[in-house]
């Protein structure tokens, strides 16, 4: 059985679920080991041998929560050495990635981001990835070992299919050298909306909006259905809105009943975090913008009219 | 203080992808300095109005990303540095690393900045391994940055808020769009940038072997699609459709 090795961030103490969803398709693949570092990793063992893991390494030094991506890498590379995994599965995410990246290029390995699937072929591993703006999906073959894998978020379903994992302490030197992009605090910009991920309608707005002053109208449109607002690469770069709220490759992957895309063109940056919903309606001037080959619904018209009389419309069906 | 801004030259991201015939992205398309260059190239150069020193462009790609590097001299910075040569064609993340790191070593700079992730590839891989191979720290996800003295301290943003991020230089930072917006070039910049110095290094220069590529394409097919349903011209009666759309999805 090939071994496979699961990098299970914590966030706040907990396993975050693209971790979880990892353990699924792990179990797949073969002899699923997990590491955790960092605050919560024992509690984080527990959850991980349900999710399927036969052994958990952990420590719990707070040098893994304070320090960004080299306690951790150092970690990883005393755990490949001693454990030689044939496969290291990281998410796709913000935390993970950087310490993907310094471990790839420590082990002088290299490895395959944003794939979207992982199977076992030729005693190897094949990924599936996103090819030219997404229209296609290669199949690449890592050639290193161990091959390192990072998985979009949402990839996979996490369920549980365990019992309980061996836990492990790991023992590593964290060497002072590696002590040093400290965080030395942390900020919570604290929102009291529905979550985007957890939404059941996800509104989003990209540049054909105008500009910041015209995203009100997307949040009354969220608010009379009860959903949340998104955006897309092209406005947060732009600053119109925070970086919480993009919807893509490089923010969240949203899977809502419906997803209403509003002046948005449909780039694979941001289509390949959403493309998985339900009901896709899009509204674009632009009859030939590739959001409209992709949705349900696809509404040629200006936003600005459209978006205000739908809020009232949806308003006056609820009092009905 | 010296920085090195990392520079990549990409297809125009308001243009759309065109194939060749064997399955490569046609790259006789528009291409332009990365958008996501041009705020670190901006935060490059507000870091050295007020601190003083240089700014200094890496880049590496086809000899035409020479006009990428010449917009971000055209912006302000001092010199470039392109590392060509037709053996790095199809690079992958980790020799992209290597080969930008060996070009960076000879520079000795105190800061590294780089974009959070390109706009074409879009894994921003190359940043944590870029820092690993220099030996440097990682500030990533900044979009604000102080220097004070020999250390410097990043808002890092987060999913729900920002984390404040501390470390001595030498560093590398990626920062995010949000950081600072990009200046236009004058019409003084772009003359000035005409006898700016853009070195050209080959890679063997830089004794950066090539290796075996981490990765290799076993085929390629069409992603699944979702099927185009139907498109509408809004003659006023958009609003009910859409409302006849939600209310089938349940969600009204």
């Amino acid at each position: 059985m090939a071994a496979i090795l699961v990098y299970a961030e914590l966030s706040e103490g907990k396993v975050a679920t693209t971790s979880l969803e990892l353990m699924a398709k792990a179990r797949e693949l073969g002899d699923v080991y997990a590491v955790a570092l960092g605050s919560g990793a024992k509690d984080a063992a527990a959850t991980l041998g349900k999710h399927g893991a036969k052994a958990v390494h952990i420590n719990e030094d707070s040098v893994f929560d304070d320090y960004i991506a080299e306690p951790a890498t150092d970690a990883l590379a005393s755990l490949v050495e001693s454990e030689k995994p044939d496969l290291i599965l990281f998410g796709f995410t913000s935390d993970s990635r950087e310490v993907a990246g310094r471990l790839a290029a420590r082990l002088g390995v290299g490895l395959i981001s944003n794939a979207g699937d992982v199977t076992a072929k030729d005693g190897g591993f094949v990924a599936k990835v996103p090819y030219f703006g997404g229209a296609k999906v290669a199949s690449m073959k890592a050639n290193a070992k161990p091959a390192i894998v990072l998985v979009r978020p949402k990839s996979f379903e996490a369920s549980e299919k365990g019992g309980t994992a061996e836990v492990k302490q790991l023992d590593v030197k964290v060497a002072e050298g590696s002590r040093r992009a400290h965080i030395t605090e942390r900020v919570a910009e604290a929102s009291e909306k529905i979550k985007l991920e957890e939404a059941r309608v996800v509104i989003s707005g990209g540049r054909g909006m105008g500009g910041p002053q015209n995203f009100p109208l997307l949040e009354d449109l969220a608010s009379a259905l009860g959903g949340a607002v998104g955006a897309s690469r092209a406005v947060v770069d732009a600053g119109w809105v925070p970086y919480s709220m993009q919807v893509g490759q490089t923010g969240k992957s949203v899977r809502p009943g419906v997803y209403i895309a509003v002046g948005i063109s449909g780039a694979m940056q941001h289509t390949v975090g959403m493309k998985t919903s339900k009901v896709i309606i899009a509204i674009n001037k632009d009859a030939e913008a590739p959001i409209m080959k992709m949705a349900d619904l696809g509404v040629v018209g200006d936003a600005m009219k459209i978006v205000p009389a739908l809020t009232a419309a949806v308003k006056a069906k609820k009092t009905k | 203080m010296k920085i090195v801004v990392t520079v990549k030259q990409v297809p125009d991201p308001n243009s759309n992808l065109t194939l060749e015939a064997d399955n490569t992205i046609s790259r006789e398309k528009e291409v332009v300095l990365d958008p996501g260059d041009e705020c670190g190239v901006e935060e490059g150069l507000q870091l050295k109005e007020a601190h003083g020193g240089e700014v200094i462009l890496v880049s590496m790609g086809p000899e035409r990303a020479k006009d990428a590097i010449r917009k971000g001299l055209s912006m302000g910075a001092d010199r470039g540095v392109l590392i060509t040569d037709p053996s790095l064609a199809g690079a992958d993340a980790l020799l992209t690393a290597r080969v930008l790191a060996a070009a960076i070593k000879k520079e000795e700079p105190d800061l590294v900045i780089c974009a959070t992730e390109s706009y074409d590839g879009s894994t921003g891989m190359v940043p944590p391994m870029l820092a690993e191979l220099l030996g440097f720290p990682q500030l990533t996800f900044a979009k604000k940055v102080e220097i004070d003295g020999s250390t410097v301290k990043v808002h890092r943003q987060t999913a729900d808020g920002y984390q404040v991020v501390e470390a001595a230089t030498p560093a590398l930072i990626t920062v995010t769009a949000a950081i600072a917006e990009p200046r236009y070039a004058s019409l003084k910049g772009i003359m000035a940038a005409r006898s700016k110095e853009i070195k050209e290094v080959a890679a063997g220069d830089l004794g950066v072997e090539k290796g075996r590529p981490a990765e290799t394409i076993e085929g390629v097919v069409d992603a699944e699609s979702r099927k185009a349903g139907e498109v509408i011209q809004d003659d006023g009666n958009a609003v009910e459709k859409i409302v006849q759309v939600l209310a089938a999805a349940k969600v009204l």
